[in-house]
Formats: C-alpha cells, sequence, structure tokens
C-alpha cells in the first residue's frame, strides 16, 4: 500500500476517534456543571475540560474568560481550532476524501454522510441546549464508523492502518484524561466526599466504565482503583493496556520481518503495561507515569510514521 | 407536454405525431407516470449522488462545499445501427489520429506530401522532447473521448477530438447504475447493452502497452489530489480497476525507473495513467514550479521505462487547427473516406474564411484555438450587439487564435426541467480505448445543456449529463418456441429501429 494511503488512513481514524473523545470530556463536564457546587468549581470543570485537549493557551488567546458558553463553542464548532470537533470531523473526511480507493464505499458513504449531517448541526447554537444530544451523535458516529470498518473491510494493511489510528488516539486520550483529572484530585486541599465521588464517577462515565468499575470492583469509587482501571486492565477497552493490546501486534504485523523503532517502542509500552503493579507506579507518582506515557505514545506515533509512511524515497 | 415547433431534430420528436420508433415504449412508460414522479425520483438520485461523493470542488467555497452535476431522469436512446456507425467512424478516427501522432513525432510523411503545413511544428502544443520516442504499439492516445453532435436523422458531426486527458467516464458508468436503480422496469423494456465493464477493458488495454518485456505490470492512476475537480473520477476508476490511485509526492525516479513509496519499500510501477496535464507532469522538463509531477519522470519514459497513458504530446492531435485536417489524416494513413464528418471550419489566418466570418459573425460560433470549457466562445445567434463587436475586435487583432464555424442545429432530447419536460440540446462523447487493440463500450456521456436555447454542454457552465442507452441489436429468434417444447417462450425481443 502506499505509504500516503496508510498516513490518511490512519489520521482519518485518528481524527474520529479525537472528536469522540472531546465529545465525551464536554458531555461529562457539561453534566458536572450542573451538580450545585460553588461557581469556583464549576469553573474549574471547564479549565479541566481545556487542559485535557491541551488548548488552553489558544482559548486564552482568542476568548480570554473561561465560561461555559466559550469553551463549548471552542471546542465544538470553532474553525479556528485544530482540537475541536469541527476541526477534527472536517479533518477526517479529507483524509477519507484522499484514500476513498482504499476503503470499502460503505465506510467511505459512512464517513460522507457523518460530513453531511454534521453540517446541519453548524446552523444550530449549541451552547448549552442540544450540547448532550450533539456529543451523543459525535459519539454514536465514532461507533458507526469503527463498526463499518471492522465489519466490512479487508483484514489487509488499509485495516491495520485504520486501527493503529484508533488506538494511538485513544491512549493519548485517556492517559490525557486521567492525568488531568488526578492532578486536580491531588491539588485540591478540601476533603469533600460527595464532590469526590461525582467527580470520579464522571471520569468513569467519559470512558464508559461506571458500570465496569461497579462489576469489577463493586465498592465505593476510589480514585486509585479508577486509575487501575484506566492504566492497567487489559479488560477495559479504553484502559491504556488494552489500547496496546491492540497496537503491539498490529505494528508486528506490518513490520513484517523489518525491524523498526516503532516495533520495538510499542513493545517496551506493551510490556510496562502488562507487568507493571498500581503500587510500584504509585510509588513514583501516576501522574509522572501518565506523563511519561503521553510522551512515549507520541513518540509511537511519529515512529510509525517514519517506518511505513515516509520509509523510503 | 407542450408542443413547440420543430426547429431542431429531437431524439424523441415526442411534440408532433411521430415518435421515433426507438422511444415508442419509452413515451408509451412516460405517458403514465406522473410528472411529480419523475421529479422525486431525480431528487432519490440527488441524495444518493452526495451520499456516494459524485460531486466536483467547486474552488474558494467554505466549508467543502462541493457540487453535483445535474442529473437528467430522462435518457437518451441510440439505436444499435446509428451506433455501429458511430462506433466505426470514432475507431476509424481515432487510428488515424494515432497513428497522425506517430508519423508527427518521427519521419513526418503527411507533412512531406504537403497535407498538412510544416507550421503544425510550431503549434504550442507540438512536444520537441517526444521527437523519435517510441511508444509501445506506436499507440499516444489510449484514451479518447470523440465529441459528436448530431443535426438531423441521418447527420452526425465530429465537433472535437479528446486526446490529452478526456473525462467524464465515471458519469457513463455512475449514470446507468443510477438508471437501472431508479428504473428498473424500463431496463425489462429495452434491452440496453451494458456499459459497466469499461473499468476492466481500461484495465486490459494499459497492461498491453506495458513496457516491453513485463509480464505483470504494475498500472496507476496518477492524480493531481483531492482538490482537483475530476477527483472524484481518478479515484473511481482507480479503485474500479483495483489499482493504486497515486499523487507525484507518491513517486519517485531511481536508476531510470519509477518507483512508489509503499509500506513496504518501494515497488516499481510500469504504466501510469495520468489525469495530469502535460505542463505539469515533470517539474524538470516542463514548468519548473509544478508540485503535482514527478521530477526526472519525461527521462524515463522517453527510455522505455515507463509507459505513460495518454502519451505526452498528444495536444497537437487534438488542436482545433489540427481539426480541420483529420479527414485528410483518414485518406492519408487508412486510405479510406472519413464515416464522421467534421463541422465546416473556417480559418481566420485565410483571407477569404477572415472575411465571409466577419460578414457573418451574427449566424457563426466563433471559438478559441486552444481554449476549452466554453469559456472563450462567441454564439452568433444568441450573441448581444456588444459581444458580436467585442469578437470582431479580437478576431481582427488575432485571427490566428480563432476558428469560425457555422451554428450548427444541435438535437434537442426531452429532459426534465423546471418548467417540466422540454427539449433540451444534447452532445455525446464515446469513449475509444487504445492499446493492442482499438475497442469501446456500447455508450458514452450525453451531455445536455439545461438552460432553454443554450448550445453550451460543459459543466463548468451548468450542463449536466444523461444516461446513454445503445440498444442491442435486435437477437435473431429463429424458432424460439423449439428451444423448450412444451415451455411458452417468454423472451422479449427487443424492437429496433
Amino acid at each position: 500500500m502506499l505509504g500516503r494511503t496508510a498516513d490518511h488512513l490512519y489520521w482519518m481514524a485518528r481524527y474520529i476517534e479525537r472528536a469522540e473523545n472531546v465529545a465525551r470530556i464536554l458531555d461529562v463536564t457539561y453534566s458536572m456543571s450542573l451538580l450545585p457546587s460553588e461557581a469556583d468549581n464549576e469553573l474549574a470543570l471547564w479549565t479541566d475540560a481545556l487542559r485535557i485537549s491541551g488548548s488552553e493557551s489558544l482559548f486564552e488567546e482568542i476568548y480570554g474568560d473561561v465560561t461555559a458558553n466559550h469553551v463549548i463553542r471552542f471546542l465544538t464548532m470553532d474553525k479556528d481550532n485544530p482540537s475541536s470537533i469541527y476541526s477534527a470531523l472536517r479533518s477526517a473526511r479529507e483524509n477519507a476524501r484522499s484514500v476513498k480507493v482504499a476503503m470499502t464505499s460503505e465506510t467511505w458513504e459512512n464517513m460522507n454522510a457523518l460530513w453531511l449531517e454534521f453540517r446541519q448541526y453548524l446552523k444550530q447554537d449549541l451552547t448549552r441546549t442540544g450540547l448532550s444530544e450533539f456529543c451523543e451523535w459525535v459519539r454514536s458516529r465514532s461507533h458507526l464508523f469503527r463498526g463499518v470498518c471492522f465489519g466490512t473491510m479487508l483484514r489487509d494493511e488499509a485495516f491495520s492502518f485504520v486501527r493503529l489510528g484508533t488506538f494511538v488516539e485513544r491512549a493519548d486520550n485517556t492517559a490525557r484524561l486521567l492525568g488531568a483529572k488526578y492532578l486536580a484530585f491531588d491539588e485540591s486541599t478540601k476533603a469533600d466526599a460527595a464532590i469526590d465521588y461525582y467527580e470520579w464517577s464522571a471520569v468513569l462515565r467519559s470512558v464508559s466504565a461506571f458500570q465496569a468499575y461497579q462489576k469489577i470492583y463493586s465498592n465505593a469509587i476510589d480514585p486509585l482503583k479508577v486509575s487501575e482501571l484506566l492504566v492497567l486492565r487489559d479488560d477495559m477497552p479504553r484502559s491504556l493496556h488494552a489500547c496496546y493490546d491492540e497496537i503491539m501486534p498490529i505494528i508486528e504485523q506490518v513490520s513484517g520481518t523489518r525491524q523498526n523503532e516503532a516495533r520495538r517502542l510499542s513493545g517496551e509500552l506493551h510490556a510496562k503495561l502488562h507487568f507493571s503493579r498500581m503500587v510500584d507506579i504509585l510509588k513514583d507518582g501516576l501522574y509522572e507515569f501518565l506523563d511519561d506515557f503521553i510522551s512515549a505514545n507520541a513518540e509511537v506515533g511519529s515512529e510509525i510514521h517514519r517506518s511505513f509512511i515516509s520509509a523510503n524515497s | 407536454m407542450t408542443k413547440t415547433a420543430q426547429e431542431f431534430f429531437d431524439e424523441m420528436q415526442a411534440y408532433g405525431q411521430d415518435t421515433r420508433k426507438i422511444y415508442l415504449a419509452y413515451d408509451e412508460w412516460l405517458a403514465g407516470v406522473p410528472e411529480e414522479d419523475l421529479v422525486a425520483k431525480r431528487a432519490e438520485a440527488e441524495v444518493l449522488f452526495r451520499r456516494v461523493g459524485i460531486t466536483f470542488n467547486v474552488y474558494g467555497e467554505e466549508d467543502g462545499a462541493e457540487r453535483l452535476i445535474p442529473f437528467d431522469v430522462i435518457p437518451r436512446i441510440i439505436s444499435s445501427k446509428e451506433w455501429t456507425k458511430l462506433e466505426k467512424g470514432a475507431i476509424q478516427r481515432v487510428k488515424a489520429l494515432n497513428m497522425f501522432l506517430h508519423d508527427i513525432y518521427h519521419d513526418q510523411e503527411i507533412i512531406k506530401a504537403g497535407i498538412i503545413p510544416e507550421s503544425i511544428l510550431n503549434n504550442e502544443q507540438y512536444r520537441p522532447e517526444m521527437y523519435g520516442v517510441d511508444l509501445p504499439n506506436q499507440v499516444y492516445a489510449h484514451i479518447a473521448g470523440v465529441d459528436l453532435v448530431r443535426t438531423s436523422e441521418s447527420e452526425f458531426y465530429v465537433l472535437e477530438d479528446n486526446l490529452r486527458t478526456p473525462s467524464g467516464v465515471s458519469y457513463m458508468l455512475e449514470d446507468r447504475k443510477m438508471m437501472m436503480r431508479l428504473f428498473p422496469d424500463l431496463f425489462q423494456k429495452y434491452s440496453v447493452a451494458p456499459v459497466e465493464h469499461y473499468p476492466q477493458v481500461l484495465l486490459e488495454n494499459l497492461r498491453s502497452v506495458a513496457p516491453q518485456g513485463m509480464q505483470n505490470p504494475t498500472v496507476v492512476v496518477l492524480s493531481p489530489g483531492a482538490f482537483n475537480s475530476a477527483y472524484f473520477e481518478h479515484a473511481f476508476l482507480a479503485q474500479e480497476m483495483g489499482v493504486e490511485l497515486v499523487e507525484g509526492g507518491d513517486l519517485f525516479v531511481r536508476n531510470n525507473l519509477v518507483y512508489m513509496r509503499t509500506t513496504q519499500g518501494p515497488q516499481r510501477v510500469d504504466v501510469i495513467y495520468r489525469r495530469i496535464d502535460d505542463d505539469f507532469i515533470d517539474p524538470l522538463v516542463f514548468r519548473p514550479d509544478s508540485m503535482l509531477g514527478v521530477p526526472g519522470l519525461l527521462s524515463v519514459y522517453r527510455n522505455g521505462g515507463v509507459t505513460l497513458a495518454n502519451a505526452v504530446g498528444t495536444g497537437v492531435a487534438d488542436d482545433k487547427d489540427t481539426y480541420i485536417y483529420v479527414p485528410e489524416m483518414i485518406k492519408f494513413y487508412l486510405g479510406e473516406n472519413p464515416i464522421l464528418q467534421n463541422v465546416p471550419t473556417y480559418q481566420l489566418t485565410k483571407k477569404e474564411d477572415l472575411a465571409y466570418t466577419l460578414a457573418h459573425l451574427s449566424e457563426l460560433v466563433v471559438k478559441e484555438v486552444d481554449g476549452s470549457g466554453g469559456y472563450g466562445m462567441l454564439v452568433g445567434p444568441k450573441a448581444s450587439k456588444a459581444e458580436i463587436e467585442k469578437f470582431r475586435k479580437l478576431i481582427t487583432e488575432h485571427p490566428e487564435a480563432y476558428i469560425a464555424q457555422p451554428t450548427l442545429s444541435l438535437s434537442t432530447c426531452p429532459t426534465l426541467v423546471e418548467e417540466g419536460i422540454a427539449p433540451r440540446h444534447v452532445d455525446l462523447r464515446p469513449f475509444v480505448l487504445s492499446g493492442e487493440k482499438v475497442s469501446m463500450v456500447p455508450g458514452g456521456l450525453s451531455r445536455v445543456a439545461m438552460r432553454k436555447g443554450s448550445l453550451v454542454v460543459n459543466s463548468s457552465q451548468g450542463g449536466g449529463t444523461k444516461d446513454t442507452w445503445v440498444l442491442k441489436q435486435k437477437r435473431k429468434a429463429a424458432n424460439p418456441t423449439a428451444a423448450f417444447p412444451g415451455v411458452k417462450t417468454t423472451m422479449r425481443v427487443q424492437e429496433v429501429a
């Protein structure tokens, strides 16, 4: 397959996943903001949402003040924000358009329909009213995308790069989300059990892990258990471990007999997630662990590019 | 249906009492279909076309706006007898044009014989880089589109030849798919010759012109990229042929061969179906600012390391200046009389032609010699006084840049428009494939001018498309009842004009 084709497929999937994750964060932040709490807390919630998407400084430049409406606008339809849902979906479709040939017609038609439907939302004012419905739409569209790929694509390299894109992006998002919330938790001095409960259950809900948590731990919500679930459990589909359970074999497979840095790095990262114990991670600090993970995961991304996409000339 | 005075030949002739034979069954069917049903079908088609993304890009519009080429639900029908003639004529013409291209880049016998003036070598589209280069099967225009117009029951004219990167074949295929989906019952009434195998014929054709000695050649489609207005077609053809769709940056030249960059390392490319103009194909030879091409490609090509389809330098043969000589070429190279006629053309560099043209501007069509897309064009009978005067000035200043032709009474075909079903002018672009063999699929792109009275069918000017039905030859059903004793035959024998 053409390196450029692999690149487009990989990024198409990454952008869809990104849109889904931004929608998840927004949705949870929004429902949290509806809980009775002090104004400071609400502001902190929206600031967290910005922090997770890594776009605080751009936001400050464009909007200045953090308000719910500003953050919603910035993360959904803002064309100047490269991390907005608008930008992610647009980039996803543009990547798809460039490699229509490499996917099944159903996959393409699905991507195209997504964009056409999205254009309807562009006309609406999403600040507050309609936000939940919109976020749900993004999420279900992303589910549909994965489903149509999984259900119709030949298990060839094209499929491999689509899957790679999904899981590299997902790993990044889960790590960011957990990192941001953990930092906030660490910094907070108030011991308000109720708020903690809602905050951490919101984290779980944002990665569709609330029910899983109840099922596995059937216990009060404990930040450390939440972290274990989202980092080390391989049976939790959005955990870091689960993502690398997908990423490592795919890289092995597309590498064939070739040795490369993407292969080594992903293997190393996978081993770490596979063999680490939560107590040891906590000793060195969860936040530091997640920070390292985010860098290493980004490194895997660049090595995928170096090894398969711009490898030859 | 309104009856209109018969100014033009109509493909259906439904406005008088004498519907043409091949349209009888359609006319009967149409009489039973309320117009709002047709409108609903058209709306359904638009939704489907948008979903599949059969759109062309409009430059400079926000939010990735993409436009549909209008699709008309009423087919244009061609009898098998008419098609046989058109097919023979188009193949004859393209054969002669390919022979001309080989000749003009080799011995130039046609110039020596005094049939075409030597000045043709100064034509901008003549590529001296191609002189003496031998091509597989001596084929230059592997894919040719011959634009035809009809003026009466028996008269077809060739409006122009398209030998560079003719487009539109994807619409021929998609329009058919759409018609079969919208009106399956019509395909039971008519036995329409299939066109769906075009991509396979194209692939075989491209493989047959691979560099010599290639056993299993790798074919690719080279596109300028997703922002090109014909991108849909490039992607469509690559997908239908099952080959890679590449852009300039995906290819590179090493050791006199062309490779593409793949996830598994470099892979050699043997045949490039390129949809990029000559000027942009190799920045080392042609336009140095081109980002679309492949540096060094032409050198590999000249050495026979890769085949380009179409060849570099075909533009000299489809230029409006060269057009007038095509009937002579057919006689010269094939020793045959042309089956399809040229439109009489006035060359404005000739004194008497110029004088005639200036005196009859209001009756003539004036075209730019190297123009395309219907922009720099005067349609005399439709033009205002000011436009005529503008062209009078242009022609007097630059007679070499224009030609003039009589205004042809282009045939019309019933078309669903705002005012209902009304006649609109159509042309026809069938595609001729040349490689080891020369072949055509029975069909083509019928373009229709959606505006009343307009003779300009180009999609850039708001033209639409119609599915083109070439009817199959009447089967010789010698004794159909004898084939299955005791079974009443249900075989439908198609009426053909």
